[in-house]
Parts: structure tokens; C-alpha cells; sequence
């Protein structure tokens, strides 16, 4: 009894020794900037609450706050919808398809976000792709408003953001046995039911990530909104840069950072506690 | 050049060039480290004014560039050893930087071309180097006839008899200007601005903007995409469209002329050889060799006696004597004032009611 404890003790130790590498870079990269980043926030010459103050008080901060949480909640639903039956199909094709719709899922993530920025103007705008043809059929007798605004911010966001969807829900999806949904039909299950009470449960998971993965992300969107959003979407991102700008100091923009910061954590918390993440995530 | 910034990058980018510049070039020879924004702009300059100045001053001009020059004149005012000496920047930057001590007070007896230059274009801090406009321009598909086309900013705002989509900068400096000259205020009226009016009047065209554009290169791509009607852009950008084929059109009339001015940092490590070069750089012969490889304007108007512009050209040109009398000169000194910071920090509420 005693010895297997201190060969675990050894073991532990030893996968400390390995991790230690990568925990420096973690603290290096991301503890150290961050604790940086909330100290520099209580700066204004001196020890000051200035910069939180002013994002309490002033109703700019909170206006950009609520839009940039609603596109992230729309941004991230949207994901889900479209995301999973791609996933689903990726998952369940049969051999080259399943790559073809994998690679389609991937490829744009070798193009750069400001490239597909503007190849997203070329499509909307006034007198882009789709603009043109519904005038040339005569749907359309005015160019309907698809860009310079929050569509086309958000289109643009779900575009850039689906692999993050897609990608997590198909790897759980794959680990599902596909004799479970024969299991569930033998038992007498139709196939919405054994979809909903067996496979759905079971690619939570992946949901569960996929959308926290396309909703942090989108909190923090910046070129797409700047391009697409005809500098009416301001998100929090460009508030930080503002503040820069505005006030020249550092804290000015690392306030509203750990503001944004702060209010995710607790959404994470909250949200953690009513679905409670270790029954869907940990298995047991 | 104007465009969008980008502090982190641009800032870290100089003080890396910087450190790089001081490492290799320890001569004897008296030198300055010059710093501008980098680009075709900074190319063309060093055609025009840098090389032909460290040939008539004997010295050498190392340069640097940074898009945003603002946040590294502060730090390297804070680390106590700069190592910049002549910076080029939107005016503003020299005024704040002068009023919170990162910048040298000039001496202009030093300066005679720069003293003999009009007084609004210095002050006790700087002295214009460059200028641009931000202009009223249009489409010549939509407004195909010079007579029927907007040439004021009474007639931008006017949109019955103009029909068309607009785009305004995302930002509140010129803007404000503009909405001022709308609601009728004289060109040379306009300051200290009345920001109140200026908002009260943007907020009756802003249902008709359908962008807020945010870099130089977007004002551009609004128009020749037939995106947008009519827009205040940077007369380069226009300019350049212009020359590419574009069927677009501006005009000076209501034109808001901005600058750029050379300042020198505090403590500079070469301040002697900075001031010969800021003297210089003002020469009206080397001032007058600028507008031939790019579209800015000499910030000296002897520049336009030299001979070295033709009339022509001079036509383009946003400093051109006709031109400037026809434009409104900002003014600097208010936007870097208290009334002109609260400006700036009012312009996003306006965006976002």
C-alpha cells in the first residue's frame, strides 16, 4: 500500500517535471500580461479607481458592452445552428466526403481574417455579387443595406468563427458508437427520440466547447465589426483602442479589458453552476 | 500614411528600427535621427528634402519610421535618454508634446525660413512641414455635370437636391469643421469651434451616412466602389483614384488644410544639427521638390515662387495660395486644447444614440 502511494507521488512528480516547461510559457505569456495589464488599469498617476470610474459612468462603455455581448450570443447560436448538421455530415460520411467536408471547414483558415473582411464587402455591398444579381432578376429595385452595418458585421463574424463550431462538435460526434442509434431503434426509439435522448447528450461536449470557443472569440472581434460594420458597430475591442488613443495612458484601455474580463467569468460561472459543466464535460 | 493607427505594432516597430539605427552608424560626422511615417510618403521625401539637405548641411540623416509617432515620443521622453531628434507628425502631436514637455521650444532666430513662413503655419513648438486636405469628393457617374455637383458642405448635407450616399470619417477632427461650414459659419469663423451645434447639426445628416469610414484606404475603395456618392476624403487619396481612371471628382472650396509640422524631442541627443535640419527641411527650393513625387502640398508657400511647380500643378495642390484661400486652416492649437479632448471623447456617444 505504502510503496504503490510513493510510486504514484514519483509519477505525479515526474508529470510536474514534464508540464513545467509549458507552465513557465503559460505564465510567462498570459499570467504575467494579465496581472500587467489589471495592474497598469489601476494607474493614472498614482494608485487611482480614474479609469474604472469613468467605464461605470459613462454610457459609451456600457452601450458597447451590451452590443458586443448580443452579437457574441447571436454570433454563437448562429454557429451552433450551422455547425452542427456540418459536423454531423463530416462525421457520418463515408470515406473521401467526410475529408472533402473537413478540408472545406479548414481551407478558409488559411486566408487571412482582413482578406476575407473584404471579400465579404466584394459580396455584400451596394454594388456587390449579391446586390447585382437580385437587381438584374428584379427582386430588388433599391440595393438592400447588406454591409456597413450589424448583418454584416455578424455574417462576417459567423463566417470566420464556423470552424470553431464545427471542428469540436465533429470530434465528439466521431467518438459517438454508431450501434447506440441501433441500440436506441431495437428499444424502440424513432429516430428524433434516439437523436435527442442518446446522440445529443452524448456531442455535448463538443457543443458545450464549440460555443464557449465562438463566444469568447467573438467578445473580442475587431477587424471584421471595423470593416463590415460601417463604424457603427463598435465593440469593446475598439473602445480598448480608443482609449488608447484618447487618453494616451495604458489604463485607460486595460480598465475596460478587465472589465470584460471580469463580467465573462462571472457569465462562465453562473452559466457553470445551472448546467453544470462536470456532468456534461467530466465523465465520472 | 494618415491612416488608421496602430500603436502597439507601430511603436514597437520604431523603437526597434531606432535601436537597430544607433547600433550601426557611429561616425565622426554631425548626424540627426529623423523620423516620419513611413511609405511612399517618407520615400518621396527623402528624395525631396532628405538627401539634398544632409548634401547642403554636410551631416547624416539616419531615418525611422513610425505610423503613430505619439506613444514613443512619450516613452522615450520617460526612459530619460531619446534618441530621436526630429520628428514629423500631425501637428497636434507637436502642440501636446510641447505643452507636456516632450518637446523642445524653437528658436526661430535660428529658423529663418520657418520665420518667414505665415505665422499660422507655427508655433512656439513646430513648424508646418507638409499639407493635406480633407476635401469634398463625388462621383462624376452620379454627378456627371460640374454645374450639378456638390461643392460645399451646405450642399453635402443638402440631400434633396443632392440624392445620393455619404461617408464621413469616423472621427471627429475635420468633421466637426465641416458641420460647422454646413450650418453656415465662414471658413475663417470656425474656431473655437462650437461643438454643440457642430453635433446637432451632424446628427441631421447622419441617418443619410452609410459609412463612418476609419482609414484612408477605405475612404477611397467607398467611392470607387460607387459604394458611396459623395464623401470627405484626403485629397491623396482622391487624388491617386484619379490618376488610376477612377470617374471621381473633388474640390478644395470648404477643404479643411491640415498639416504635418516638424518638431524636436526634448533632450535630444543631436539638438544643434536637428535645428539646421528643421531650417532646412523648410527651404522653400527643397519645400517646392516634395509636390513632384507625391500629392501633398509645400508647408512653405515661397515654395510656389521657385518656379519649380508648374501652374498646373499647383492647381492639385492643397497649399497652393488659391487653393488654401479657398479652405479652412485648422487649427491645431484648439483640438489639443481641453475644449478640443472633450470633443474627441464625445464622438462616440454621437455614433452610438
Amino acid at each position: 500500500m505504502g510503496q504503490s502511494a510513493s510510486g504514484q507521488d514519483g509519477e505525479q512528480r515526474l508529470m510536474l517535471l514534464l508540464a513545467a516547461p509549458a507552465l513557465l510559457v503559460v505564465s510567462a505569456l498570459v499570467l504575467v500580461p494579465l496581472a500587467w495589464l489589471v495592474g497598469q488599469s489601476f494607474y493614472d498617476d498614482g494608485l487611482s479607481l480614474a479609469h474604472y470610474q469613468r467605464v461605470f459612468n459613462e454610457a459609451v462603455y456600457w452601450r458597447s458592452f451590451g452590443l458586443t455581448f448580443r452579437i457574441a450570443a447571436l454570433v454563437t447560436i448562429v454557429c451552433l445552428l450551422l455547425g452542427y448538421p456540418v459536423a454531423y455530415a463530416a462525421a457520418m460520411a463515408k470515406r473521401p466526403w467526410n475529408a472533402v467536408i473537413l478540408a472545406l471547414i479548414v481551407l478558409p483558415f488559411w486566408t487571412s481574417v482582413l482578406v476575407r473582411a473584404y471579400a465579404w464587402l466584394v459580396i455584400l455591398q451596394r454594388t456587390g455579387v449579391i446586390n447585382q444579381l437580385l437587381e438584374r432578376v428584379g427582386v430588388v429595385s433599391e440595393p438592400l443595406a447588406l454591409a456597413h452595418n450589424e448583418f454584416g458585421a455578424t455574417l462576417a463574424t459567423v463566417h470566420i468563427l464556423l470552424p470553431f463550431m464545427v471542428l469540436p462538435i465533429y470530434a465528439s460526434i466521431q467518438k459517438i458508437p454508431h450501434d447506440l442509434m441501433q441500440a436506441a431503434a431495437s428499444l424502440g426509439g424513432g429516430p428524433a427520440y434516439a437523436f435527442r435522448r442518446v446522440f445529443l447528450p452524448l456531442s455535448m461536449p463538443g457543443v458545450i466547447s464549440g460555443m464557449t470557443l465562438v463566444f469568447i472569440l467573438t467578445l473580442g472581434f475587431y477587424i471584421t465589426p471595423e470593416l463590415l460594420g460601417g463604424g457603427r458597430v463598435v465593440m469593446v475591442s475598439m473602445v480598448v483602442s480608443r482609449n488608447v488613443e484618447l487618453y494616451q495612458q495604458w489604463g485607460a484601455a486595460s480598465a475596460v479589458g478587465v472589465v470584460l474580463l471580469v463580467v465573462v467569468a462571472a457569465i462562465f460561472y453562473v452559466v457553470g453552476r445551472i448546467v453544470s459543466l462536470d456532468r456534461i464535460l467530466g465523465p465520472k | 500614411m494618415k491612416d488608421g493607427i496602430r500603436l502597439l505594432l507601430g511603436g514597437a516597430l520604431a523603437t526597434a528600427a531606432a535601436v537597430a539605427t544607433l547600433g550601426s552608424g557611429a561616425t565622426a560626422e554631425e548626424q540627426i535621427l529623423f523620423v516620419s511615417q513611413g511609405g511612399a510618403y517618407q520615400k518621396a521625401q527623402t528624395i525631396a528634402i532628405l538627401d539634398p539637405a544632409a548634401k547642403k548641411l554636410g551631416i547624416k540623416i539616419n531615418q525611422d519610421s513610425a505610423p503613430d509617432a505619439w506613444p514613443v515620443m512619450k516613452t522615450q521622453i520617460a526612459s530619460g535618454k531619446p534618441t530621436w531628434d526630429v520628428v514629423d507628425t500631425p501637428t497636434g502631436y507637436c502642440i501636446r508634446g510641447g505643452e507636456q514637455g516632450l518637446v523642445e521650444k524653437l528658436d526661430f532666430s535660428k529658423l529663418p525660413n520657418a520665420a518667414a513662413m505665415p505665422a499660422a503655419y507655427r508655433n512656439d513648438y513646430s513648424v508646418a512641414y507638409e499639407f493635406y486636405s480633407s476635401v469634398l469628393a463625388y462621383s462624376l457617374k452620379k454627378f456627371p455635370a460640374e454645374g450639378a455637383a456638390p461643392k460645399t458642405w451646405a450642399d453635402f448635407w443638402d440631400v434633396k437636391k443632392y440624392p445620393g450616399r455619404r461617408a464621413l470619417r469616423n472621427h471627429p477632427i475635420a468633421t466637426l469643421e465641416a458641420a460647422l461650414m454646413a450650418d453656415g459659419v465662414a471658413p475663417d469663423k470656425l474656431y473655437p469651434l462650437d461643438v454643440d451645434r457642430a453635433l446637432k447639426k451632424l446628427e441631421e445628416i447622419k441617418p443619410h451616412i452609410t459609412v463612418w469610414w476609419t482609414s484612408g484606404a477605405q475612404s477611397a475603395q467607398l467611392l470607387n466602389d460607387g459604394e458611396v456618392d459623395m464623401v470627405m476624403a484626403w485629397n491623396g487619396r482622391v487624388s491617386a483614384l484619379i490618376k488610376e481612371g477612377a470617374r471621381v471628382a473633388y474640390t478644395y472650396n470648404q477643404g479643411i488644410l491640415q498639416s504635418t509640422s516638424l518638431c524636436i524631442l526634448k533632450g535630444a541627443p543631436n539638438s544643434a544639427a536637428a535645428i539646421k535640419f528643421v531650417n532646412e527641411a523648410v527651404d522653400p527650393v527643397l519645400q517646392a521638390n516634395l509636390p513632384l513625387n507625391i500629392d501633398y502640398g509645400p508647408a512653405n508657400p515661397k515654395a510656389f515662387d521657385t518656379g519649380i511647380i508648374s501652374p498646373a500643378r499647383a492647381k492639385e495642390l492643397p497649399s497652393a495660395p488659391e487653393n488654401a484661400s479657398r479652405q479652412a486652416l485648422m487649427s491645431y492649437a484648439w483640438w489639443s486644447s481641453p475644449k478640443g479632448e472633450e470633443a474627441e471623447k464625445r464622438w462616440l456617444g454621437f455614433l452610438q444614440k
